[in-house]
């Protein structure tokens, strides 16, 4: 057996050269296996190159193709860990030892497409169960699990499912919203390039529970790679009866289709998703009725994000009640928190949910890539709020962020340090909103515009007074009077911003609380 | 406007709905067929031509204000061509916490148009885009199915002169 070694195909290893970083190794060594596995969600040692020995596999990053000779020459195919790039035992970093995957367990292992690798690794143990269950039985695995929609909304998945379960109807739908559309979020895109397969297997699992045959993947159009991930995945799996007719020679039946949106952030909300999976603007749609009861093509419809049905799979094959044993409170298992902005470690830390921001910012990012100090974080993408130095020691747990009215979202974690101009955030949160905005509610689609337009008084200083107090009361009104959560959250990044750096607005830090209150 | 009778403007545009009605008949048969029909032609053509707008509508049993509305709500449909290398600079938050503000201003600058805008030439066209999920390697610009991280307003700049060089050859 050849030695192998691995380089991620994922796409952010690839942007930073992993492609050429492959060829360069291969061209000088043809009696060795390049395994092209999805990433380990190190992103600031990408290219990550990682080299199978006898104590484990050993890793080397970030490798640019002008050090593939020297490492060669160092030895490291022999194992050399003497080389000025080398990280030691991939399961020794810290950064990796440290976490608790469930959902990523997979992450960067293997071969991405191959299922035997899947198989070898519990794949599609949960789905072999879920076989045996019935409908009500799935239902109750999930509720006991306590899984929270992981796309931002934190509704308990397994009501969404049972809503869906009881809904009358031949036809019903399950719908992944793979739209993911929040700056400073991608752990939807490793999963779908890293370990599609666990997405496949969680879409089945939901079919299998409500009694759902059809299913609809709706990706985001950025997401080239990913697109192809999942049909080379989905082909595979028909081939092998994963999915298709009579799955693994049961009476369930399930058809998956990949479907690309179109450059547009509202289609992220679950409405607007399923009228754009229609072939119509999308648009938000008033609920009642859920979609749940009225969802795709007027049928009952489960729409989840790509996490949450990518943690169906472990629920199964390990039971709900070890799932649930990870977390605190309300929020149980583990979050996939996303590490991006200013921060020296970027990348994929997946824990029980409880830790602390300051600890993500840390000790798992280690602070800030710029050596500046670090002045404010968003967390939770473009609509979630901007947490000052203070608010570092909150507990990651949807209760607690939403004590002071912040929200966890998706679990992006975005570091900005010292530089940022707060006033300068704020207008684009407005700007992004006007650009955004699918058009339905005043209060969304012209607030965003005026919000723009006040911010710019505000700094340039016209009207000073009254153009904050405008700006406060214009929060207060998108917020209470939007339809959906794009004009209604827009604000919070702008008032955090207002409440927590009033310095950047030419508002005294005393005043500020007051007017953004 | 007059229309162009001269024998090529005949034949280009026969070839143009007859990518339109490829993309209709490739997709047609599935639910919700409209975004995966006006995806295939804007990949084919660089554009939606609107005078072929009503056999979209026509195949589809929509009116045409409805398919146009479609394509005008997205960002990813456009109704003009672009030029024939269109550049994706990211203007979202995680770039903008490792400069991407100042990488937006450099390829403005090198390309001298504004975002949603065409060069003189019609080499490039220079689109925002929020968001390409390479946050954890910021800033990101994406030209085609290839994302480039860590960006620098000098790499985007190589990048740019590359993309150039690819192209004239």
């Amino acid at each position: 057996m050849s030695l192998k070694v691995y380089v991620p195909q994922d796409s952010s290893a690839i942007s930073v050269g992993a492609n050429a970083v492959a060829e360069a190794i291969a061209a000088g060594n043809t009696d060795i296996e390049i395994v092209r596995n999805g990433t380990r969600g190190l992103f600031w040692l990408e290219p990550m190159v990682e080299v199978e020995t006898d104590q484990g596999r050993v890793a080397y990053g970030p490798v640019s193709p002008s050090d593939v000779e020297s490492l060669i020459n160092q030895g490291i195919l022999d194992g050399d860990q003497s080389h000025s790039l080398s990280l030691g035992l991939t399961e020794e970093i810290p950064f990796l030892k440290n976490q608790q995957r469930l959902t990523f367990k997979r992450l960067g292992i293997a071969d991405p497409l191959s299922i035997e690798d899947y198989v070898a690794q519990d794949g599609f143990k949960g789905l072999a169960r879920a076989l045996t269950m019935t409908g009500q039985e799935c239902v109750d695995e999930v509720k006991t699990s306590g899984l929270r929609g992981r796309g931002g909304a934190a509704f308990p998945t397994g009501i969404k499912w049972q809503t869906v379960l009881g809904a009358e109807g031949e036809q019903k739908y399950i719908v992944c919203n793979a739209d993911e559309g929040d700056s400073g979020t991608f752990a939807d895109r490793l999963q779908m390039e890293g370990d599609p397969y666990a997405l496949i297997e969680g879409m089945t699992i939901a079919g299998i529970a409500v009694g759902a045959n059809k299913g609809y993947i709706y990706l985001r159009e950025e997401y080239p790679h990913a697109h192809a991930m999942l049909n080379q995945a989905i082909e595979l799996a028909v081939e092998t009866n994963y999915l298709g007719d009579n799955v693994l020679g049961s009476e369930h039946s399930f058809d998956l289709e990949v479907r690309l949106g179109a450059k547009s952030y509202i289609c992220g909300e679950e409405t607007a998703l399923l009228e754009s999976l229609e072939g119509k603007r999308g648009v938000v749609r008033a609920k009642p009725p859920l979609p749940a009861l009225e969802g795709l093509f007027g049928k009952p419809t489960v729409v989840n994000n790509v996490l949450s049905l990518s943690t169906i799979p472990v629920i199964f094959a390990d039971g709900a009640e070890h799932y649930a044993g990870f977390g605190m409170g309300r929020s149980l298992g583990t979050m996939p928190f996303q590490l991006a902005g200013n921060l020296k470690q970027t990348g994929l830390v997946e824990l029980a949910f409880g830790v602390t921001l300051d600890a993500l910012l840390n000790e798992y990012g280690g602070g800030s890539a710029s050596d500046r100090p670090l002045r404010a974080v968003q967390v939770g993408g473009p609509l979630g709020t901007y947490l000052p130095e203070s608010q570092w020691q909150t507990m990651m747990d949807y209760e607690e962020l939403a004590s002071f009215g912040a929200v966890l979202g998706h679990g992006g974690i975005v570091a900005f340090d010292d530089t940022v101009d707060m006033a300068e955030q704020a207008r684009f949160s407005m700007e992004f909103c006007a650009e955004e905005s699918c058009g339905k509610c005043t209060p969304c689609r012209v607030g965003a515009v005026r919000g723009v337009e006040v911010i710019d008084k505000v700094r340039s200083n016209t009207d000073h007074q009254e153009n904050i107090v405008l700006l406060s009361s214009l929060c207060n009104t998108m917020e209470s009077g939007s339809l959906c959560a794009m004009g209604g959250m827009t604000p919070f990044p702008v008032k955090s911003a207002m409440q927590h750096f009033g310095e950047d607005f030419g508002i005294s830090s005393s005043k500020s609380n007051e007017q953004a209150s | 406007m007059s229309r162009d009778t001269s024998q090529e403007a005949v034949l280009e545009r026969a070839s143009l709905r007859a990518s339109v009605l490829d993309a209709i008949a490739a997709n047609k048969h599935l639910k919700g067929s409209l975004l995966p029909i006006l995806h295939d032609i804007q990949n084919s053509l660089g554009h939606i031509p609107s005078e072929h707008v009503v056999d979209i509508a026509e195949a589809l049993n929509l009116s045409r204000a409805e398919v146009h509305g479609v394509i005008s709500f997205y960002h990813s449909f456009t109704t003009s061509p672009h030029g024939k290398t269109v550049v994706e600079v990211c203007r979202a938050e995680s770039c903008q916490a490792k400069g991407g503000r100042l990488v937006e201003a450099a390829v403005k600058a090198k390309l001298g148009v504004d975002f949603k805008q065409t060069t003189d030439d019609g080499e490039f066209t220079l689109e925002d885009v929020y968001c390409l999920g390479n946050c954890a390697c910021s800033p990101s610009i994406r030209v085609g199915a290839d994302i480039y991280g860590r960006v620098t307003p000098e790499s985007a700049l190589q990048l740019i002169d590359t993309l150039k060089t690819a192209d004239a050859s």
